[in-house]
């Protein structure tokens, strides 16, 4: 079916609902508290006092050291993403299904936990390289996956063109595939050197310096606030100015879905004649260093500690506290979603536009800094709320609304506004249209978001730790606490727990993605 | 009775006008078709009428009944105007039966009534199929007896067979026209397609810039245009200069008697209108009619019919259509050339009046 002419889409305005207007206005402002706390608090310390916290060496090591870590850990993950992505999805690579999953599964293991299994099993495992090599384990599934999904879906029919024009499969691969997947490759890449600038879990427990470490570090310890605070500034500005490139290399107005609608065929895999083995051994390694090695020492830290007498009952407990806090977590951020989603998707237009874009202004900053300037604005302004769970709540809000803002989203494309029209024309009100429409079309696109905040909270560590009442501890938590004093059984079922947990938002963001090659039933 | 009346309906989106000084009237049972290029207004029409627009300026009449004028806006779901939009927009969560049943209330879905339509539209035994177990022709038969299944007083087609393949389209086309007939409903239909139109329609209103420029009978738009952006429009047109003398044309090719006001006395420079169908083409040597003769530049044969383009020898082209009778004619054949029919003319002021 062909699509609308543009010109159709260009007579409709839609003119937003001021309710929703509203309600979406007031969600982004919630959302972005924190983070216009953490500025206005920053701009009292003073221009002097920040430039003296600033211009010190400790600061430039800092900076070079997070720089450096997220640049080396960015240029490797763009390398091993995009060779995975080839292999398994244009080549005659033996058992390509299993690797695509193996590829995928990393993102089911926190840093922490990955750092947490390297330190107890390597002795003296710490330092820059170790973080490194932890933090590309985790992230390279950040560049393969939507490398792949690229690549799956790009019609072959041009790489035919290029090669009935005289091109060799080499050229035709540098030509044509290679400028199709530059935008896939930045994308990842970014988010690569975001994540690794807000990381703190892995930073922290492998003893490498970096800003989120450093902030959590001068907090803690107590004696330098403010210190942390101008830190937490910094990040903010690094992460800024990553948005900013990451904004650039998106193409503008990237809202239409792909055109033409022939079948596409499928490629025909590029055989690796004697590299295929080699090629497969390569990668059943990087699954081995990326999955093996915390799964095996899981499994024998786990009959260590489950032995351990009274665990059973801290365990529930701790898991209990996750559950009811990222419960919370979700439906706060789902509730402040849901207007938001609704207006950019029904209402687009310059308000609904900027409240998007203010709403995913929070998806790069680290929980640290968001943890930080909450502390901060539950001590001087809402004192009632400092040391409970709703200030642990709206933190969670902050930090993953844009996931939920992404999936109210993309559930409302379910449900285009022709249907609307249509159930109004035949006599519903506006109301009875929404719920006999809309409803049911968008619930399990906002359902299955929701499960993704609630597992993503879960997994938290940095904001929970700052912000998490005097005696509540997570299973986050917990493992963290245990890990950092080297009671390394203890902390196993923790981290078991929290593996198996993650494994269920990992699956579901590969599997939408489409990387792992099956969209749909047709 | 009338079904619809529009009436000086204007709409405007910041500066740009969409709708300006729109006017129709569509009988009950009958169906109208506005046609237009891309970004005419028809859609806007099309959604003001519906309600899913607020009117700037003018009026809408449904079965008599102000349904949008100067402070009033009767919303969409009070209308009982049905809309059926490009590619069917059926609910997806929803069985055929579902769907067809949205705008009845319960005691006249259990009357029937959703068989009923489904028998019309030639789906009868799809009940419980879901809208993505259906091929693209079938969702817009379900989306059309959705649109039927409440006896609104009006139903809005937005260019409903665009989607579909072109052997498909013109048997749903006629499906369609005659479901509507046999619910005795009233339709607008909009599109771009002029062959669409004209085949479909009881009244064809040609649309230009937010405004009707030209509203009557499928023959009537094709033969009488109105001006000649509209002949232009609704097919092949030939626009020559020419006299009118004693409620006959002269050009070029020889004279012709004019339609209609062929009362003018005196002579008066005209523009001509000839539609590829009325010039005809005979061997040199048949007895002459007329004088005029030219030479064939090209054949183009479409299989059942076939179209040549002549050079005359002051240098005018033009083309000939003809049913394919079996003849072929070798390029560089000189011909004798002559009207067959009435034709249109507009006078010099009329054009201006008209083609601005």
């Amino acid at each position: 079916m062909s699509a609308a002419p543009a010109w159709r889409r260009s007579v409709r305005r839609w003119a937003p609902h001021p309710v929703l207007l509203v309600m979406a206005g007031l969600a982004v402002l919630i959302a972005l508290l924190p983070l216009g706390y953490l500025l206005l608090r920053a701009g009292e310390a003073g221009a002097d006092r920040i430039a003296a916290e600033l211009l010190t060496a400790r600061v430039g090591r800092l900076a070079a050291r997070s720089l450096a870590l997220a640049a080396v850990v960015t240029v490797a993950c763009s390398v091993l993403g995009v060779a995975t992505a080839f292999l398994v999805t244009r080549t005659d690579l033996p058992a390509r299904r299993v690797f695509a999953v193996l590829a995928a599964l990393p993102l089911a293991v926190p840093t922490y936990i990955a750092a947490f299994a390297w330190m107890s099993s390597v002795d003296g495992f710490a330092g820059f390289w170790a973080s490194a090599l932890v933090l590309i384990l985790c992230c390279y599934p950040y560049t393969f996956l939507p490398v792949a999904a690229t690549l799956q879906r790009a019609d072959p029919a041009q790489e035919d063109v290029a090669r009935s024009l005289g091109h060799d499969p080499w050229r035709t691969f540098r030509s044509v595939t290679l400028p199709q997947l530059r935008p896939a490759i930045a994308g990842g890449a970014l988010l690569v050197a975001l994540y690794v600038l807000s990381d703190f879990g892995a930073v922290a427990l492998l003893r490498t310096d970096t800003f989120t470490r450093a902030v959590f570090t001068a907090f803690e310890l107590g004696f330098d606030r403010t210190g942390a605070l101008v830190l937490s500034t910094v990040l903010v500005v690094l992460t800024t100015v990553l948005l900013a490139g990451e904004s650039l290399t998106r193409r503008r107005g990237a809202r239409y879905a792909a055109v033409g609608s022939g079948a596409r065929r499928p490629p025909v895999p590029a055989r690796l004649g004697r590299w295929r083995r080699p090629a497969a051994l390569l990668l059943a390694g990087v699954s081995a260093l990326a999955l093996g090695v915390p799964a095996l020492n899981l499994t024998r830290r786990l009959i260590a500690g489950v032995s351990r007498p009274g665990s059973a009952g801290e365990i529930a407990e701790a898991a209990a506290n996750s559950l009811t806090v990222s419960a919370a977590g979700a439906a706060l951020t789902m509730l402040l979603a849901l207007p938001i989603g609704l207006l950019a998707a029904r209402a687009p237009g310059p308000p609904a536009r900027g409240i998007e874009r203010l709403s995913y202004l929070t998806h790069a900053l680290p929980g640290v800094v968001i943890g930080l300037s909450l502390v901060f604005f539950g001590v001087h302004v809402a004192y009632p709320l400092y040391q409970t769970r709703w200030l642990l709540t709206l933190a969670y809000a902050a930090l993953f609304l844009p996931l939920a803002v992404a999936a109210v989203s993309a559930a409302t494309a379910h449900a285009p506004p022709v249907l609307d029209d249509v159930a109004r024309s035949l006599g519903r009100s506006p109301l009875s249209a929404f719920a006999t429409v809309t409803v049911p079309l968008i619930t399990p696109g906002i359902a299955a978001g929701a499960a993704l905040v609630f597992l993503t909270c879960m997994k938290e560590l940095p904001a929970t730790l700052l912000l998490r009442p005097t005696g509540m501890d997570t299973l986050a938590t917990e493992l963290w606490t245990h890990t950092s004093v080297a009671a390394y059984a203890a902390a196993a079922p923790y981290a078991a727990l929290l593996v198996a947990l993650s494994a269920i938002p990992a699956w579901f963001l590969a599997a939408r993605s489409g990387a792992l090659g099956h969209e749909g039933d047709r | 009775m009338t079904a619809l009346t529009v009436t000086a309906a204007g709409k405007c989106y910041g500066a740009v006008t969409a709708l300006a000084d729109v006017r129709l009237s569509v009988p009950a049972g009958t169906l109208a078709a506005v046609l237009g290029p891309s970004g005419c207004g028809k859609t806007t029409l099309l959604r003001c009428i519906a309600g899913l627009e607020r009117l700037d300026a003018g009026e809408i009449r449904v079965a008599g009944s102000v349904v949008a004028g100067p402070r009033l806006h009767v919303p969409a779901h009070r209308r009982r105007v049905a809309l059926v939009p490009q590619e069917g927009a059926l609910f997806p969560h929803l069985p055929v039966s579902g769907n067809v049943g949205y705008g009845l209330d319960r005691t006249a879905r259990r009357s029937g009534r959703v068989d009923e339509v489904l028998a019309l539209v030639g789906l009868d035994g799809y009940q419980h199929r879901m809208p993505h177990q259906l091929s693209g022709g079938q969702q817009q038969r379900v989306a059309l007896a959705r649109a039927l299944a409440p006896r609104p007083r009006l139903i809005l087609l937005d260019e409903p067979f665009s989607a579909l393949d072109a052997g498909l389209r013109a048997e749903l086309r006629q499906d369609v026209r005659a479901a509507l007939r046999a619910d005795g409903a009233t339709a607008v239909l909009v599109t771009h397609d002029q062959a669409e139109a004209l085949s479909l329609a009881d009244q064809v209103a040609v649309m230009r810039d937010g405004a009707v420029v030209h509203d009557g009978s499928p023959a009537d738009v094709y033969t009488v245009p109105a001006d000649p952006w509209v002949a232009n429009f609704v097919g092949d047109a030939m626009l020559l200069p020419g006299l009118v003398r004693a409620g006959r044309a002269h050009t070029a090719l020889g004279e012709a008697p004019v339609h209609r006001g062929g009362a003018d006395n005196g002579d008066r420079a005209v523009t001509v209108l000839l539609r590829p169908e009325q010039v005809r083409l005979a061997p040199p040597e048949t007895p002459p009619s007329g004088q005029i003769t030219g030479r064939v530049l090209r054949h183009d044969f479409h299989g059942h019919d076939s179209l040549t383009v002549v050079r005359l020898d002051d240098g005018t082209e033009l083309r000939s259509r003809r049913l394919n009778d079996g003849s072929t004619i070798t390029p560089g054949t000189a011909v004798r050339v002559s009207i067959h029919g009435t034709v249109r003319v507009w006078h010099a002021e009329e054009r201006q009046a008209g083609g601005a």
